[in-house]
């Protein structure tokens, strides 16, 4: 009976802390347990991240900790049975290790580039970086290629941080508030506790986007822009910005290098480049500063930061021998000139008048409401400040901005305005994250040769990079790809997170070359995080002539039964998040706050299911048995029990004191970020409710691009190597050494021909606007529509609809048209209609809806699925009316003047182009079957897993009963 | 007293987070299980104590998108109480909680046909009405510790849309906000004086004067410039010749 | 509101009951004022009690399937203070018992009178007076069955005294048309009687019953979407309700039958409720039929399941504000 007070009585309680993994946020968790089964997980009110909130997937954990998809066995395909039909026989582990050490250490002695390893949304790239390099092999990347790839490189080529895990914008202090873009984010909670405290003060919240849901509904203002288009908006920011002068001139003459003079002699192999002062160079990965002012008083060039100089921002100069300089503010100046409101009216559909009243907004809210914190701080040229203030203008941007293809340059534009409004790690503007800032570009650099890739041998470099100039692409001597993804080649320079979205299609057009064995972890690339997926799936199962699969061996370590495991030649079951440890690692992306360094861990709440086997432990085991050095010791032997005690132990170095763990360290805990390893550690994190957090001194929390303190103590902790300013790039010298290159006008690597243009045009050192790859490649009076899909709260990807209380909120999803554009076209609310694009086309249904730009039509991310999968019946809502907008998106564009398999995405980054699909909508004809298209054969339950779950008609989950009643 | 929830639609984002940490913390609890019927199947459905639902307001571009949650809203002049033929649908004197007694509960529905919320569920496993029962098993409930006396959704809330108090307490902080943000009651045509209120949306906006764009210290000044008037503005030059 | 079989059944059964009852009870009474030739208390009042009690019964069977826990049944008669309900669950057993009872006395044969009241025309015997009582119940019935729907006050479809009416007048009418085709059955020549009383009630019923539809269609809800979220606009739209595969509002509140189908249950029941019983009764009187009033029966009662099936989709409940559209 309800109101018996509670349930204390019932069953043996226990309450444990560790951190949430149903979405990436990675909030802290207390989950309570009676007789052994999840009775509550709640927010932790004591970690720092989501200080006791949750949200709708986080409670759900039981549901996916009991759901029926899991796997729960080791599995092989079914001798003679075909690929993608998931007829699978259980193996023992056993099995599975010595099939996959016999045949991954036949490659590595041969050719390790054979072997790839593309890993999905998890927070281990550090470890699985880590053992691709051991291998040997150059064919390693995680998800940010398809993810958010132009957020990072935007805005780390610009201000030495970003948006994303990496930073973001100070809520507490602003007062106008612009989103761009974001429907959900990796601080999912942390910016829904921010973003509703912000309102609740009175700030002011303006939401760029076609669509207005979730964050946006709650926006003071919405402005409803044509996708693809924020890089002209942020332009005519930009343009009223200089036009009226409202900018920060001291923020950008001290911290950008928006006065330093760039040479505009057009004969010169140097064009473009800053003019350098003879002062030797000085070694290290970061901004050199022998570059020049032009001085006012002096009216001449002078050193930068010379005693007593004020330079001009604005002007064109000529020094003594004869060469024309300009400070890059004014070449950022002229850039803009044209961009005016009208001029982006006509691009974005927002007027110019709306366009002016916004930049004013943001430009007298910066200069007018200026905060000063009593704060003093020394900047890294030894200078003292008494104060420490900033301009309340704050931005966040995600996806939306970066998902296309011109995303990189929109996203610098917008590290742009947000630095001439001197917003960069100052109070109320935007705040980096630990371990950012890095130097422009960060450190890491790509292998750069053939020459780098050797059997039985580490990869020379890391896998993954941030090339400077021309000379880190990883290529061959003609200038072709290395990667198997084709990353850091001519074709995306920038590529610093991979392109996972072409490894299938190239390993199977044996392009730049075939490949043996593909492990892929978490991700589910037959499905939803392919682009083209109908023909992904089919390349998964094609086969050559002689009868062998054009990709031979196929490896997927997954939790539950995903459209992609149904491909596997073997599949490794994992262990669920609440029954394994993992670390969210410095080395990786932490959880840090603004106020300083953070990071956690996960501890097993739970036994393992089955089977199940944490995959860290399987890649410790895999490294050991393959006698991966960094696995084993010098006689060859096995360095580490299990993942557990490779996080403990492992150092970056023998005796670098740099581990994945910065909490506890030294012998008993006391120090942090460097020190010896602890044997206690775990059980330290485990007291702290898993989290290690650092708050560094106040006058370290800001201006750390220039911070001498917090720079210092960074490199003191083993953060940075340099205690040098990380000036913003209003000018991006990276981005024109490439144009030169395409130009010819440099020594070292060129591109091949067929990319010279390309190179040119996007490598822009000032941001410019071009239209979408996508529609100046198609007709766009037959496909005049954007298609986007967004996040909805309450699911993640292709997780959840396995959990049976989030997918009675998604069980399926709709297009959702404007009603002007539906009924133009004849279809009404709910009807079944086409959405077709130059690639293919979908059967969906239709809803109507005001809240989107009506050139626009968009559905829920990830809801549709194959018949069959995560352990859903066949009939099921989400195969039989949902669908996924992937099948009508391609990995390449159109046969094009730079080449005829080139990726779908930003020219520079790679970055894939989701967002730039265009289509058309039309009904679909009376007596057409009343279920989406296209379909797949249903797949049937896998060996170990919860069959009778599936089928059954109902389910009462009560804690400690349920496995009971079953 | 008169415990109730108050939802302030200014901030809540739809998330969903009260929809599942309610479902999650009731249905191993004392108003437990809530039965889920087909679950991984066709059209899935279950017991559910509150809903987020979805508004659009007004047609594009000038359009308001407004997430809605909604559970029993504890009613002062509760319509389901009186009708239900066993006592079991019942409104608790110390506090104002609208409760059922599923011992009692015949599963008759007749107290979901007097709500005109659609607050009650009858659960189709159990067979008995249910509803929220603002975690009244949390409140009082001293092995919690006070700082987590709340409901669930309450606790799970990431933008604190939903605060929780005694609305006969002037002084207690939905009072105040109910006072001084305009909060308001559903359906209040049918007299049920719904003790669960709402905060609307308001707005901030930024009012600027021209004299804020043409400040004396302008940094183009610093450049030798001033700031220009668009290049498309029209001038005198352009329509008179004198 | 979704039609609930077990309700139509319920309260078309217990209506034919009651019915049926009033009609043996009102030939009584004539017969004992002499205005109609008196009928063997055995043969035919007995046995229509029992036939009345098997219809209550039915009823009784049928709402059983309404509950969720039918064993604890019981406890809904506690709160006839305050619940309709409570006071139908009081009544109906009340009814049947007295009912019962009046058949009874009639088997037994204790028509034996009192006393004789009205000058020396009205003998008052036991069955009279259980009669009189199971009169009074029987409209208690019909009063708390009506009430439990009219009771209802937003359900505004429902909440006129006309539902009242409709379900005295409706009950009533069944029963006589019973009451016409039983007489024709046991040879009693009571069919014109109860035929035209039939025709009365049915006729009366349906102006009541078209009041209530022509009362519908012009109804101003009271609650509307503005209302429902407090949002003050005249352009509101609902895009999600939170459950895409439904719930228990979506089931409960909703019929979810085309318009067609609805309409064909109007003109359905208003034919087959009003109109072919009274020209079955017409003719069974002129044609001496004893099968045609159970024919005219028969095809009255389907035609109330229809109306009360009808019943039920007319109303609009105001939580169906909230449940309008999934995405
Ligand atoms: N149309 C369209 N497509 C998109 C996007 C879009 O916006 N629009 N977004 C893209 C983006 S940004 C991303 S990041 C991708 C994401 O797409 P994916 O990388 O494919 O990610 P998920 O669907 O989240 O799931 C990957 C796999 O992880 C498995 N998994 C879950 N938990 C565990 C675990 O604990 N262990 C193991 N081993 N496996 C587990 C799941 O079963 C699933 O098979 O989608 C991309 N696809
Ligand atoms: N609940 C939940 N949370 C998640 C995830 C999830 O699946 N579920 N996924 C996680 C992952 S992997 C990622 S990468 C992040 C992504 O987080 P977001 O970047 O927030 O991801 P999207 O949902 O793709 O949101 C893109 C937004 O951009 C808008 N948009 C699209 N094109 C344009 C454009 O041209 N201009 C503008 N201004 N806006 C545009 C879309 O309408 C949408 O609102 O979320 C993470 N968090
Ligand atoms: S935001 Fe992500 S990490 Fe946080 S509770 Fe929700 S699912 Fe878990
Ligand atoms: S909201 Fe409905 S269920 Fe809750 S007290 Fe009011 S009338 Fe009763
Ligand atoms: S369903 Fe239960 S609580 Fe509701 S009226 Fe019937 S007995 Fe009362
Ligand atoms: S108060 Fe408790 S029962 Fe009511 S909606 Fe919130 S969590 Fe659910
Ligand atoms: S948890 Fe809060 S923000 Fe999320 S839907 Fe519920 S009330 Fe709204
Ligand atoms: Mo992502």
């Amino acid at each position: 009976m309800i109101a018996k007070e509670n349930d204390n009585d019932a069953g043996h309680i226990e309450v444990k802390t560790t951190t949430c993994y149903m979405c990436a946020c990675r909030c802290g968790i207390r989950v309570t347990l009676r007789d052994g089964e999840v009775r509550y997980i709640q927010g932790n009110p004591e970690h720092p991240l989501n200080k006791g909130v949750m949200c709708a997937k986080g409670a759900s954990g039981i549901m996916k900790q009991y759901s029926p998809a899991r796997l729960t066995q080791p599995l092989r395909r079914k001798q003679g049975s075909e690929r993608g039909t998931g007829e699978f026989e259980p193996i023992s582990w056993e099995e599975a290790f010595s099939t996959l050490s016999e045949r991954l250490g036949k490659i590595r002695a041969e050719d390790p580039s054979k072997f790839a390893l593309f890993t999905g949304r998890d927070q281990m790239q550090a470890l699985t970086g880590m053992f691709s390099k051991q291998f040997g092999t150059p064919n390693y990347a995680a998800h940010g290629g398809f993810c958010s790839v132009n957020m990072a490189a935007g805005m780390i080529y610009t201000i030495g941080g970003s948006f994303w895990e990496f930073g973001g914008p100070d809520l507490e202090r602003a007062k106008l508030f612009v989103m761009i873009g974001t429907a959900e984010d990796h601080h999912s909670n942390p910016m829904k506790i921010a973003l509703s405290k912000f309102k609740r003060k009175g700030g002011r919240f303006i939401s760029i986007n076609p669509i207005r849901t979730g964050y946006s509904a709650i926006a003071d203002e919405w402005v409803p822009i044509k996708p693809g288009t924020d890089g002209a908006l942020l332009l005519a920011f930009i343009h009223e910005l200089l036009r009226l002068g409202l900018y920060d001139r001291e923020f950008l003459i001290d911290y950008s290098n928006a006065a330093e003079l760039v040479n505009q002699d057009e004969t010169s192999d140097e064009f473009g480049l800053f003019m350098r002062t003879d002062a030797p160079k000085e070694e290290g990965c970061f901004d050199q500063q022998n570059k020049y002012w032009w001085d006012r008083d002096k009216n001449q060039a002078v050193p930068v930061r010379e005693e007593g100089a004020d330079p001009f921002l604005l002007g064109e100069f000529e020094l003594k021998d004869g060469t024309k300089v300009k400070p890059s503010f004014q070449l950022l100046k002229e850039q803009v000139e044209k961009y005016t409101p009208e001029w982006a009216e006509g691009i974005t559909g927002i007027s110019a008048e709306d366009i002016r009243r916004i930049a004013y907004e943001m430009g007298v809210t910066a200069r007018d409401q200026k905060i000063e914190l009593p704060i003093p701080w020394t900047d890294v040229w030894g200078k003292d400040h008494e104060s420490l203030s900033g301009n309340p203008v704050a931005f966040h941007s995600m996806r939306g901005l970066a998902a296309h293809s011109n995303g990189f340059h929109s996203i610098r534009t917008l590290g742009i305005l947000m630095s001439i409004l001197g917003t960069i790690d100052r109070p109320g503007g935007f705040r980096h994250r630990a371990p950012f800032p890095r130097p422009i570009p960060p450190c890491a650099k790509p292998p750069k040769g053939w020459d780098d890739v050797k059997p039985n041998t580490p990869l020379n470099g890391m896998p993954l990079g941030w090339p400077a100039d021309p000379e880190d692409l990883f290529v061959d001597d003609k200038g072709e790809p290395i990667r198997i993804d084709k990353a850091f080649s001519w074709e995306h320079p920038l590529s610093v997170h991979g392109l996972m979205h072409n490894a299938i299609t190239n390993a199977w057009r044996g392009d730049p070359y075939p490949i043996d064995t593909l492990l892929i972890f978490m991700s589910n690339m037959a499905w939803n995080s392919a682009m083209n997926t109908g023909d992904v799936r089919n390349m998964l199962a094609d086969k050559n002539e002689d009868g062998e699969y054009k990709i031979p061996f196929l490896v997927v370590a997954d939790a539950f039964q995903s459209e992609m495991t149904a491909f596997a030649d073997l599949v490794l079951p994992d262990t669920t998040y609440l029954e394994r440890h993992d670390v969210m690692s410095m080395l990786d992306r932490p959880i840090s706050e603004y106020e300083g360094p953070v990071d956690s861990v996960r501890v097993p709440i739970l036994p393992p299911t089955g089977e199940c086997k944490p995959f860290q432990d399987v890649l410790i085991e895999l490294g050991t048995r393959l006698g991966l050095p960094a696995f084993v010791t010098a006689e060859g032997k096995r360095k580490y029990r299990d993942y557990p005690d490779f996080i403990v132990n492992f150092e970056t170095e023998p005796g670098s004191g740099i581990g994945f763990l910065s909490g506890w360290r030294g012998k008993g805990g006391e120090d942090f970020m460097r020190g010896e390893p602890n044997p206690k550690q775990w059980e330290m994190y485990e007291k702290n409710n898993s989290v290690f957090h650092y708050d560094l001194p106040k006058s370290y929390q800001y201006m750390r691009n220039w911070n001498k303190g917090y720079l210092t103590w960074a490199q003191r902790h083993s953060l940075t190597r340099y205690v040098e300013p990380i000036n913003i790039h209003i000018y991006s010298e990276v981005l024109q050494k490439f144009r030169l290159a395409a130009q010819g006008k440099t020594k070292g690597k060129q591109p091949p021909e067929r990319l010279r243009k390309r190179i040119e045009t996007y490598f822009s050192p000032l941001p410019f606007y071009f239209e979408p790859l996508e529609s100046q490649l198609t007709d766009t009076r037959t496909y005049p529509l954007n298609a986007l899909t967004q996040r909805p709260m309450a699911m993640y990807h292709s997780w959840d609809s396995q959990n049976a209380w989030l997918r009675q909120i998604h069980a399926h999803n709709y297009l959702f048209v404007n009603p002007k554009l539906a009924k133009e076209q004849g279809i009404k609310d709910g009807d079944w209609i086409w959405a077709e694009s130059s690639h293919g086309k979908l059967r969906c249904m239709c809803r109507f809806s005001e809240a989107v730009e009506p050139g626009t039509v968009w559905t829920w991310n990830a809801i549709g699925k194959a018949s069959g999968a995560w352990g859903l019946s066949p009939k099921a809502n989400e195969s039989q009316k949902g669908f996924l907008l992937n099948h009508i998106i391609s990995e390449e564009l159109p046969e094009h003047e730079a080449g005829e398999h080139i990726s779908n995405s930003d020219p520079i980054t790679g970055q894939a182009a989701w967002f730039d699909v265009r289509v058309r909508i039309y009904k679909a004809e009376d007596g057409e079957p009343e279920q989406t298209s296209p379909q797949f054969s249903p797949l049937k339950a896998y060996p170990g897993m919860n069959g009778k779950q599936t089928k059954k008609r109902w389910q009462a989950y009560f804690a400690g009963m349920f496995s009971k009643k079953k | 007293m008169q415990l109730a929830l108050l939802i302030d639609l200014n901030v809540c984002v739809g998330c969903h987070a009260c929809v599942t940490s309610c479902k999650e913390w009731n249905t191993s609890g004392a108003a437990g299980p809530m039965a889920d019927f087909n679950p991984y199947g066709k059209d899935p459905t279950g017991t559910f104590f509150n809903r987020v639902q979805t508004f659009e307001i007004g047609a594009f571009p000038k359009v308001e998108t407004v997430h809605f949650p909604k559970s029993c809203l504890h009613c002062e002049e509760p319509p389901c109480v009186p009708v239900c033929p066993t006592g079991a649908s019942y409104k608790r004197e110390e506090d104002g909680i609208v409760l059922v007694d599923y011992d009692k509960c015949i599963g008759c529905k007749y107290c979901s046909w007097a709500c005109p919320y659609g607050a009650r569920e009858l659960d189709e496993k159990q067979k008995v009405m249910k509803k929220c029962t603002l975690c009244v098993d949390r409140l009082y409930d001293q092995n919690l510790p006070e700082a987590e006396r709340l409901p669930s959704c309450v606790m799970a809330c990431p933008t604190s849309a939903r605060l929780y108090g005694d609305i006969h307490d002037p002084d207690s902080e939905v009072s105040v906000q109910i006072r001084e943000n305009g909060g308001y009651q559903l359906m209040p045509e049918w007299g049920t004086k719904p003790s669960n209120h709402y905060l609307p949306r308001r707005k901030t906006r930024i009012h600027l004067h021209q004299d804020e764009l043409e400040r004396v210290d302008n940094p183009l000044k610093k450049e030798g410039l001033q700031p220009q008037p668009p290049s498309d503005q029209k001038t005198l030059d352009e329509t008179t010749s004198w | 509101m979704h039609p609930a079989f077990s309700v139509i059944f319920l309260t078309t059964l217990i209506g034919v009951g009651q019915g049926l009852f009033l009609a043996l009870f009102t030939g009584q009474v004539y017969a004992l004022a002499n205005l109609l030739p008196a009928q063997d208390s055995q043969s035919f009042y007995a046995i229509g009690s029992v036939v009345a009690i098997v219809f209550l019964i039915a009823g009784l069977i049928a709402s059983v399937f309404h509950l969720g826990h039918p064993e604890r049944a019981w406890r809904a008669a506690t709160q006839w203070r305050t619940s309709w309900l409570s006071r139908e669950v009081l009544a109906l057993p009340i009814t049947m018992g007295l009912i019962f009872a009046y058949g009874l006395t009639h088997y037994m044969g204790w028509t034996e009178p009192f006393f004789i009241i009205a000058k020396g025309t009205l003998p008052v015997d036991a069955s009279l007076i259980i009669g009189t009582l199971a009169t009074i119940a029987t409209f208690a019935l019909f009063i708390c069955t009506a009430m439990i729907y009219a009771g209802i006050k937003f359900i505004q479809e429902w909440h006129t005294p006309l539902t009242v009416f409709n379900y005295i007048l409706l009950g009533g009418a069944s029963g006589f048309t019973l009451a016409a085709a039983f007489s024709a059955y046991v040879g009693a020549d009571l069919v014109g009687f109860y035929g035209m009383w039939a025709v009365i009630l049915t006729i009366t019923g349906l102006i009541s019953r078209a009041a209530v539809l022509w009362r519908n269609k012009h109804l101003q809800h009271k609650s509307n979407l503005q209302t429902a979220i407090g949002v003050r606009h005249n352009n509101i739209q609902q895009k999600a309700q939170g459950a895409m595969g439904g719930s228990f509002n979506t089931r409960e509140f909703f019929h979810g039958s085309p318009q067609a189908v609805v309409k064909m249950a109007r003109y359905g029941f208003l034919s087959l409720v009003f109109i072919v019983p009274v020209v079955l009764l017409g003719a069974s009187y002129s044609m001496e039929s004893s099968y045609l009033p159970l024919l005219a029966f028969v095809v009255q009662y389907v035609g109330l399941m229809m109306e009360r099936w009808h019943f039920f989709t007319e109303a609009k409940h105001p939580q169906n504000l909230y449940y309008q559209s999934i995405a």
